[in-house]
Formats: C-alpha cells, sequence, structure tokens
C-alpha cells in the first residue's frame, strides 16, 4: 500500500526544466510542408513538492492543459526536462515507465466523455489493476474497488452500476477513485471541477483536500477558476502565452501580483459581494489573447500591456526574483506590487 | 422604441410592467413519465433593470427564460399553468403569427454557446443583416450599413471590414458580441442573455459584461440575466431570483441578499464558494444533490439537502413568504433564519 519511492513532506519530487512543447502547422496536400509552430508551451520551469498543490490558472490557449499532457508523458515534449525522484521521465522506458504510470495519475475535466460508459464503475476503477497486476492480485480486486468507492464517498454497492446512472459530481468522484486506484504520488488534476455545479463544486474539493491529507499526494492543479485555485493551492503559476509569467505562494500571487496580467487576471473576476461594485479597482484588457503560433516580441503581454514600453519589444523579461515582487519570481521588467482584491 | 411606461420607471402601481411571469408552470413529458420543471415561478422585469436568474443545472432558470420567448419544445415541453405578461399583454394567449411579432422585436435573446447559435456557412454580415431584411424590409444596402452601425455599437473593431467574416474568424468574445448586435438589431425593449459568458475566459467575461452593461443603460433595456455564476449577479444586477427544482425560493435586492441570505439554499450556495480575498478553511458544502425533477421530495423540495429541515419541511410546501422591501423566500422559517435564530 505504500508509496513505492518515499519522500518526506516537502522535499521536491519533481522538477520541470524549462519544458518546450512546439506543434507544427502543416500545409498542403501531397507534401505537407511545415509552414510554422503553434508554440503551446515555451519554456515552462517549476517544481512540485510532496504533498503540496501547484496551481496553474491561465486563459483558454495559454497552454496549461498541454502542461498537463506532457507530465502524464501523453505528449512528447519538443525540448526540456521533467524529472520525478530525479529521473528525467522523457527518458524512461521498460519497468522504470510503468512505475512512472502508476505513479502519476490524472483526473480530467468532463465526468461524462472520461468514462467508458460500457464498462461498470467496477471495471472502470478496477482496470488499472488488470495493467498493473502486482499492486492487486486478482482476487482482492473487487474489496479493493469497494474501499475506493467508500474513500471517495461513493456506495461500495453501487461497484456494478454504469456511469449514466451517476450524476456528474458523482462521476467526477470515479474519476479520482480510478486516479487514486494505484496509490500515485502525483495526481495532475486538469480542471476538474469547472463542469460541476456550484454545489457539487465544494464537495469535490473538500473530497481532493481530504485525499490529500490522508494520502500526502502532490497535485497539480489546473483551472481557470481563480477563486478555486486560491483556496486549493499551496503555491501557484499564471501562465500567459505559453509561459510562466508569475509564481509564488498563494499569498503573493492573490494578496501582491506584480506581473500586470496576473493583475488584470484577478481584478476581472467578479467577486459574490454587491458593496465591493463602487471601490474595486477594475483593470479592463484591450483586445484578445494573441495566437500562439506567431506570439509577440519580447514580452508575450506587450499587446496587452498598459506599462508596455519599447523594452518589452526587443527585450524578453525572464522569470527571475525582482526586487519589487520581494520573494517570488516575475517576468516583467516592470514588476510592481499592486493590490487588486478587495 | 419607446413605449408609454418606458419612461417613468418609478410609477409603478398604475402602468403595467414590461414584463411578468405570473405562477408559469412547465412539464416535460418524457418515456420515463412527467417531469415538472418549473412549478409556480412568478417574476417581473421593469425597463432598465437587471434581473439575474440564479440557478444550478435543472433549476429550470433556462426553461423559463424558453417559454418567454416561445422557443421551447412543445412536445416534449408543455405549458400548463400561468401567464407570461408583456406590457399587460399574455404571450401565452397570442397566436404564432403574433409571438413572431413580439420575438426579437420586443423580447430577444443570446445564448451561451455564440459558436453553435452562429450560421458557420454564412458571413456575420449577412446574419445581423438577415432579420433586418426581412422584419424591418430594409434594402440589401441599408440593412447593411445598420449591420455595421450595430456591430460599432458592440465594439466590434474594424466593423466595416470585418463584416464579410465567418463565424469561425471571429475569437470567442467576438462571436458572443456579434450575437449581441444580432439580438439588438430590432431594437428590444427586453434582452434575455442566458449564461452568456459562462463559455468565455475571465478577461473577457469582464469585457462583455461592461458591454451589456452600457447597452442596457442606454438603450434602457429590461435585461434578464441567467447564470450560475454568484459572481457575475454580484457585479451587475438589481435584483435577482434564486431558482432550486423549478421554483423561485429567494427573491431580494442584490444587496440585501448577498447580506443575509433568507433561504437555507442561498446560504447554502454562498457559503461553498471559495474566496478570492482569502484562502479561507474547508469549504461549507450543501450535502446531497439536487432532485429528480420526475420524483420531487414531497413538502419543501430542498429539504433532504438542508440542514434545518424539520417535520413541517417534509410535509407542507413552504408558501412564499413576504419580507417586506418586495424581499420573499419559499422557506417556513425564512424569518427565523433572517434574524438568526436558526
Amino acid at each position: 500500500m505504500a508509496v513505492s519511492e518515499t519522500a518526506s513532506k516537502g522535499e521536491t519530487i519533481l522538477e520541470v526544466e524549462n519544458l518546450v512543447k512546439h506543434f507544427p502547422i502543416r500545409q498542403g496536400i501531397l507534401f505537407k510542408k511545415k509552414i510554422g509552430d503553434v508554440k503551446a508551451v515555451d519554456g515552462v520551469s517549476f517544481e512540485l513538492r510532496k504533498g503540496e498543490t501547484l496551481g496553474i490558472v491561465g486563459e483558454s490557449g495559454c497552454g496549461k492543459s498541454t502542461v498537463a499532457k506532457l507530465l502524464m508523458r501523453l505528449e512528447t515534449p519538443t525540448a526540456g526536462r521533467a524529472k520525478l525522484h530525479g529521473r528525467d521521465i522523457y527518458k524512461m522506458g521498460g519497468s522504470e515507465l510503468r512505475r512512472l504510470r502508476r505513479n502519476v495519475q490524472m483526473v480530467m475535466q468532463d465526468p461524462y466523455t472520461s468514462l467508458n460508459p460500457r464498462m461498470t464503475v467496477g471495471d472502470i476503477i478496477g482496470e488499472p489493476y488488470e495493467i498493473h497486476t502486482d499492486v492487486a492480485p486478482k482476487g482482492d480486486r473487487q474489496r479493493r474497488v469497494q474501499e475506493l468507492l467508500e474513500l471517495v464517498g461513493l456506495n461500495p454497492e453501487h461497484i456494478n452500476r454504469y456511469p449514466h446512472q451517476f450524476s456528474g459530481g458523482q462521476r467526477q468522484r470515479i474519476g479520482i477513485a480510478r486516479a487514486l486506484a494505484l496509490r500515485p504520488e502525483v495526481i495532475v488534476c486538469d480542471e476538474p471541477v469547472s463542469a460541476l455545479d456550484v454545489s457539487i463544486q465544494a464537495q469535490v474539493i473538500n473530497l481532493l483536500e481530504k485525499l490529500q491529507d490522508e494520502f500526502g499526494l502532490s497535485y497539480i492543479f489546473i483551472a481557470h477558476d481563480l477563486s478555486v485555485v486560491r483556496h486549493i493551492s499551496d503555491r501557484v503559476g499564471v501562465m500567459y502565452l505559453g509561459k510562466i509569467v508569475e509564481i509564488g505562494t498563494e499569498d503573493e500571487i492573490y494578496s501582491r501580483p506584480t506581473h500586470p496580467y496576473t493583475q488584470a487576471l484577478l481584478s476581472a473576476v467578479p467577486v459574490p459581494d454587491p458593496e465591493a461594485r463602487a471601490h474595486r479597482e477594475v483593470i479592463r484588457l484591450e483586445g484578445d489573447v494573441p495566437s500562439p503560433a506567431n506570439p509577440p516580441s519580447g514580452c508575450r503581454f506587450r499587446t496587452r500591456c498598459w506599462k508596455a514600453q519599447e523594452r518589452c519589444v526587443t527585450e524578453e523579461p525572464l522569470l527571475i526574483l525582482r526586487p519589487a515582487a520581494d520573494n517570488h519570481l516575475s517576468a516583467c521588467h516592470f514588476a510592481e506590487q499592486r493590490h487588486v482584491v478587495a | 422604441m419607446t413605449g408609454p411606461q418606458t419612461d417613468f420607471p418609478a410609477a409603478r402601481a398604475s402602468t403595467p410592467r414590461l414584463l411578468e411571469v405570473d405562477d408559469l408552470y412547465v412539464e416535460f413529458h418524457t418515456r420515463d413519465g412527467i417531469a415538472k420543471v418549473i412549478n409556480g415561478v412568478s417574476y417581473h422585469l421593469d425597463p432598465g433593470e437587471t434581473l439575474a436568474v440564479l440557478g444550478e443545472s435543472g433549476s429550470g432558470k433556462s426553461v423559463t427564460a424558453q417559454t418567454i420567448m416561445g422557443i421551447l419544445d412543445i412536445p416534449p415541453g408543455k405549458v400548463t399553468g400561468g401567464r407570461i405578461l408583456y406590457q399587460d399583454r399574455d404571450l401565452l394567449k397570442m397566436s404564432k403569427e403574433e409571438r413572431r411579432q413580439i420575438r426579437g422585436q420586443e423580447i430577444a435573446m443570446i445564448f451561451q454557446d455564440a459558436l453553435s447559435a452562429l450560421n458557420p456557412v454564412f458571413t456575420v454580415g449577412n446574419q445581423i443583416s438577415e432579420t433586418l431584411r426581412k422584419r424591418k424590409g430594409l434594402s440589401k444596402s441599408d440593412a447593411t450599413r445598420r449591420a455595421v452601425e450595430l456591430m460599432d455599437l458592440v465594439k466590434i473593431p474594424g466593423a466595416r471590414a470585418r463584416i464579410k467574416d465567418y463565424p469561425h474568424q471571429f475569437s470567442g468574445g467576438m462571436r458572443q458580441r456579434v450575437m449581441i448586435a444580432m439580438a439588438l438589431a430590432l431594437d428590444p425593449k427586453v434582452l434575455i442573455a442566458d449564461e452568456p459568458t459562462t463559455a468565455l475566459d475571465v478577461t473577457v467575461q469582464a469585457q462583455i459584461m461592461d458591454l451589456l452593461a452600457d447597452l442596457r443603460r442606454d438603450l434602457n433595456m429590461g435585461m434578464i440575466l441567467i447564470t450560475h455564476d454568484l459572481g457575475v449577479v454580484a457585479d451587475v444586477a438589481d435584483r435577482i431570483a434564486v431558482m432550486y427544482a423549478g421554483r423561485i425560493v429567494e427573491h431580494a435586492d442584490v444587496h440585501a441578499l448577498y447580506k443575509k441570505p433568507a433561504h437555507p439554499y442561498t446560504e447554502g450556495l454562498l457559503d461553498s464558494i471559495p474566496r478570492l480575498d482569502s484562502k479561507g478553511a474547508e469549504l461549507a458544502t450543501i450535502k446531497g444533490l439536487p432532485p429528480n425533477l420526475m420524483k420531487p421530495p414531497t413538502g419543501c423540495a430542498f429539504n433532504p439537502r438542508c440542514k434545518y429541515a424539520k417535520d413541517i419541511c417534509v410535509t407542507d410546501v413552504p408558501p412564499l413568504l413576504q419580507l417586506g422591501d418586495g424581499r420573499t423566500s419559499a422557506c417556513h422559517f425564512a424569518k427565523e433564519l433572517l434574524d438568526g435564530r436558526l
């Protein structure tokens, strides 16, 4: 039952270094010529510690789901490394790769399409044991699956039901049970509560937190809902057009943001307090996110930034410690703390 | 476009409401039985104000809007009772042709998914001007000119050039602007927005909500905003109607409702959302699941999930209690809840 490699809380277990994923754009019928690249992820680095939740936020097309796929090794990176316990996951093969697959699991966004409608819940949750036969002996599987169902708050007697007999929130619990089956260390959650109603969302968030405490799990929590991410995350990275523009603890990002994009993003979140309408500071960004096939030179955010100057066009700001951001990383030449959350 | 009553929003008692839904009942007849999706819904709308209808999936918020628009699929839908008064005329008693005159010209609607609401094989200019040609009998060139004006009104940059573009050439936010332009083509007095920003990113959502608020004010329209997002409601609504299982469980001024909810469901919703301004402790949840509308619980539909439920809640359907200032709550213990005595 114990986690295969043991790490004490706070120890770094996953290190991502300069991860890049470009998708080629091809044109032509017979001779498909490469005419460019969609730079979905363009140099992303972060680390994940034992028992911690790293939130990744950003708007559609910023590359956050591609990061998830890369970490799951569902995509091969164009460049860069991701090291789990110091071993590069893209160089793994054979039994080491099988161990990786066990150790890093995923919870998907859509609880309707991510469960096979023709399999019973017991088969869905138990399928990982078919592949990793060493985890649970055959006679033991049903009991394990029932334990998992109970763990995620479902009735163990429903083991023979099909996904359509469950509601959205219950299906997401099934997805979580499946992710837990092999007792992983890292779970990548890609928008796990976005498809759920508000009253159900809180139940699933609480479940994820409970499981984290119980099993010492580390989460990569990808979402576009900034309030949900603050609630669940220890640290948060903000992505824009394939890059992390700012990363720090939950409090640093939300209470003392220094990157203009983080500030604009936070100020755009509607707050459930009508009294705040009058005195909230509002930063409205103009226009849309540029195409990742042809990102702006220098700072990628400069085309929508109110602070943009000549330097932003020519020189790309690095994600480094900035004096104004006392202790966290920010990729802006003119990083400056600004309080935007009331 | 100015009706006699739009000019004096104060004198309400004698003048007819702009729109009034009165004790509406709607059922869906399905293979598995009859689902009672709307069970006595009443609300009203005055010129220049925004009424938010808040609810989770299956609460009946969209079905009410579809019934007002006359776009409810019949069968399986069936209106079994109630009235919908538009300027004192009952829409439900009108002929098809009369309703067609109201639709678009008096009451217009925008939808969540702008991409599937637009026709992919016609240019947006064609789609906006079609309404003008068919309904107002404008010539092709006049209609095109007006379409450009409308696209300017909804702040689509370079409207004159973009009128020849197809929906797929627009970003999500711009597509929603095209939808709004189409809805405004015939100068409606009521605009129903059904989850207009749910599919959009947060910075774009803020742009669209600002645009809708400006248009509502400038054109003195009444707006019904259907949403599940408590943040969006707090930002723009004047009044709010909370729906649960086909009933309005609470109806109040937006400030009053957020300050102190008068229904346990509203209270549960407000407590279960994570906050942007602090990490917060464990989220409060509403236990259980929304009811099956084929066999709703006896008494109050919320009673199986309510933490205050008493015997009377299982036996008696709660009446709509008047709490002053136009505030109502469908809870036996609304007064006690408001006074903090529960």
